[in-house]
């Protein structure tokens, strides 16, 4: 490993934990207003949506909107199964062999 | 074993066991990881310490990415600080539930903090029960986790330079799709539901923005937009009522 490596993985543990331990670290001091509290349930929908939505319609960085786009269709059956047996590991399951199946056969 | 040596134990257990799915999920991103991260001219053991380490999926991705075209380390730490930025909202949500417990399990489950089991202990401390250890559980998912990831990412390291063309395969859909299976048990509700096609819209309008805070920005409408449709709700029940 090179010293700029070393610097590298420092930078990024430093400021990964940091983010994730900051609030925790002085939780006894904190006071959340109501309507803090009353947002934090949208906190995870919102953000994941944010993730996943993108990756889905520009795989590669390009806008890719049509039946062509494998990760859309797999995507569109992960919802469908999610939606309808409520089972995460189905869910899961069910789009990647959706996105397998569908690429090698168009 | 005592009684609540049992119950940690138990929920130590069902935290691990309900993460399983996820773990199915992170299999062939970590492989990719792997394989990219052997392929980018980043050493051995930098790619393994930067898994063991650091244990940030997408920001690893990405600053394998950067080492490729190779950015000055100052950048990729920026990015990573950025492309991370989310899981400050994150603990913000767990907070109420974990600040009574000693800085020596909050130091550890802030480490572990990702995602993935973010998204199945939520659920767990929103249960209304009377578990005290309910932590333990979100302890099982993040040991469940941390494991996973190390093994398949150093599996796609050593696998990598056999594998050709990795990247080409299209792992990578395992991230929407696990992350579609995650977002669908939170939205139960209208406001739930406006706040996610608000985040969705968001996110496609952000897309020009650096170093993807469009993230951070699009869960923040999200956020509001959800807020606004609950008060509207309420308001309109109130009005009802009247």
């Amino acid at each position: 490993m090179t010293a700029n490596e070393g610097w590298m993985i420092a930078g990024m543990m430093a400021v990964t934990f940091g983010v994730r331990y900051f609030l925790f670290a002085m939780a006894d001091r904190i006071r959340m207003a109501p309507w803090i509290e009353a947002s934090l349930k949208f906190i995870p929908p919102a953000v994941l949506t944010a993730i996943t939505l993108p990756a889905v319609l520009l795989p590669k960085g390009d806008w890719q909107v049509s039946f062509a786009n494998a990760y859309l269709v797999s995507a569109i059956a992960a919802t469908a199964a999610g939606i309808l047996t409520r089972n995460l590991l189905a869910t899961i399951a069910l789009g990647l062999a959706v996105f397998f199946a569908y690429r090698l056969f168009f | 074993m005592n009684r609540s040596e049992y119950a940690k134990r138990k929920e130590f257990l069902s935290g691990a066991r309900d993460t399983f799915p996820l773990l199915l999920g992170a299999l062939p991103f970590g492989l990719i990881y792997g394989a990219v991260a052997a392929s980018s001219g980043l050493s051995m053991t930098a790619a393994v310490a930067m898994s063991a380490l650091v244990f940030a999926g997408s920001a690893q991705f990405i600053a394998v990415g950067l080492v490729c075209a190779q950015t000055p380390v100052a950048i990729i730490v920026l990015t990573t600080f950025i492309v991370n930025l989310r899981h400050m909202l994150y603990s913000a949500t767990l907070l109420p539930y974990l600040k009574n417990l000693p800085q020596i399990w909050r130091i550890p489950l802030a480490f572990w903090l990702t995602d993935e089991t973010f998204a199945v202990t939520v659920h767990r401390f929103q249960k209304n029960d009377s578990s005290a250890v309910k932590h333990w559980y979100q302890l099982g998912s993040s040991i469940a986790m941390y494991l996973n990831w190390q093994f398949w990412c150093f599996l796609g390291l050593v696998l990598g330079n056999r594998i050709p063309d990795a990247q080409g395969w299209g792992l990578d859909v395992a991230m929407p799709v696990t992350f579609i299976g995650m977002i669908i048990p939170f939205v139960k509700t209208i406001p739930v539901m406006v706040c996610v096609l608000t985040a969705g819209a968001a996110s496609l309008l952000t897309l020009a923005m650096p170093y993807k805070l469009g993230i951070v920005v699009s869960a923040f409408a999200g956020i509001a937009a959800g807020l606004m449709a609950q008060r509207l709700r309420k308001a309109g029940k109130e009005g009802l009522r009247r």
